[in-house]
């Protein structure tokens, strides 16, 4: 039982306390990249979610046998593996998603994310607890990518994963689904998430206070 | 102008490698608030991303026909160990070089900038002279747009009355947004000529 909350723990504070995208700010080029639609974002989130979970249960096995001093670069191979093998299934089974990624897929082995996971969880905890902090950590990259490809889809080009949303008075903001847009959208949802932090560390700080006077 | 000299000017300005493509993202935010220090990690990336371009001819031209699924293995293992190599040379020759450039080496190479960079150039199937102006074109880029950022960064912090709520990474995403902006002008070059 304490087991599994422990692991549950590991899960929501990837997905959010601990967000890799929202939290961390980490990730950020494949996040900005392909985040012009929704859909693209669940394709680049599906993909960083298996790579990080398969690397993690590789680290998280071998641990014990990989040397201090070569770590880095052991968990960078076995992260470009998972990697090759998610490039030629996306190229076989989704060839359009795979255009439109496009040179961003590969780019997953830089994604400072997954790197910093093994370094900083799977590589010192156990095959259990890596799964969930995998599990939690790419629940929470998707769940980021696919809310900025979301935000920016509907207001780029009033669709989201493809259903028009508005009439066709809608006027496009074209900027949100170029660079620009990514830049800004992000930075705006920061913004959000910093003003919550700031909230419930206000309301903390009352109920601190409160408890004392009582 | 020949072909050599739009690639170089497409990849400075109009498909500049951070703003356009938002390549390396992580030192651009994390490392512009300083524009010494900044302007030395550019001077540093330029000349990685000089070297990336040879191995990858190298490696695409000599070794990745025979296996093309190593691909990504190699480049990052053979970069990586190349930069190594050269900053270790540097050290003992020059020192100078290696306190401008030296820190900064290691670091660059496991940026998704350069690693890009070599997708980027075999997916266009660039050659030799193509590959080395692309890279000098957008390392050139980067370090103009972290100039720039550090530039703006500076001058912000300046500002007092900024509230803390925006101060930090959503703040400079946003400034980043907007220099994007301005670099999206520099698509009417082509369109123009």
């Amino acid at each position: 039982m304490a087991k599994e909350q422990l692991a549950y723990d590991e899960f929501m504070k990837g997905l959010w306390r601990e967000n890799p995208v929202f939290v961390q700010v980490l990730g950020l080029c494949p996040l900005l990249a392909v985040t012009n639609s929704a859909i693209n974002g669940l394709a680049m989130g599906l993909a960083s979610f298996f790579v990080l979970l398969g690397s993690s249960i590789l680290v998280s096995l071998f641990k014990s046998y990989i040397p201090k001093q070569v770590r880095i670069s052991c968990f960078i191979i076995i992260i470009a593996t998972f990697v090759t093998v998610v490039d030629y299934t996306l190229a076989a089974a989704l060839p359009v998603i795979h255009k439109e990624l496009g040179a961003f897929i590969p780019l997953i082995v830089a994604n400072c994310l997954i790197l910093g996971r093994m370094e900083a969880f799977a590589s010192r905890n156990t095959l259990r607890m890596s799964v969930a902090d995998a599990f939690g950590m790419g629940a929470g990259f998707l769940f980021a990518l696919v809310s900025l490809g979301a935000v920016r889809e509907i207001l780029g080009v009033g669709e989201i994963f493809g259903f028009a949303l508005f009439g066709a008075n809608f006027e496009p903001w074209v900027i949100m689904i170029l660079p620009p847009g990514g830049f800004i959208t992000l930075g705006v949802m920061l913004l959000y998430f910093n003003w919550l932090e700031e909230k419930k560390n206000k309301i903390d700080k009352q109920l601190a206070t409160e408890d004392g006077v009582n | 102008m020949g072909d050599l000299g739009w690639i170089f000017i497409s990849t400075l300005l109009i498909n500049n490698f951070v703003l356009a493509y938002f390549l390396g993202l992580c030192p651009f935010l994390g490392v512009s608030n300083k524009l010494e220090v900044s302007f030395r990690l550019g001077l540093a990336t330029i000349f990685v991303m000089v070297v990336t371009a040879l191995c990858a001819w190298f490696l695409n031209t000599y070794v990745l026909i025979h296996a093309p699924y190593l691909r990504l293995i190699s480049f990052i293992v053979v970069i990586a160990s190349v930069v190594q190599l050269i900053e270790m040379a540097i050290k003992k020759t020059s020192p100078t070089l290696f306190r401008a450039l030296g820190i900064f080496l290691p670091l660059i190479t496991t940026n998704c900038a350069i690693l890009g960079l070599a997708i980027f150039a075999t997916n266009k199937g660039y050659g030799l002279w193509e590959g080395l102006v692309y890279a000098l074109g957008a390392g050139m880029g980067f370090t103009l747009a972290i100039v720039l950022m550090a530039g703006m960064r500076q001058e912000v912090e300046k500002v007092n009355a900024m509230p803390k709520l925006i101060r930090g990474f959503a703040f400079n995403l946003i400034i980043s947004g907007i220099l994007s902006m301005a670099f999206m002008g520099f698509a009417g070059l082509f369109s123009s000529s």
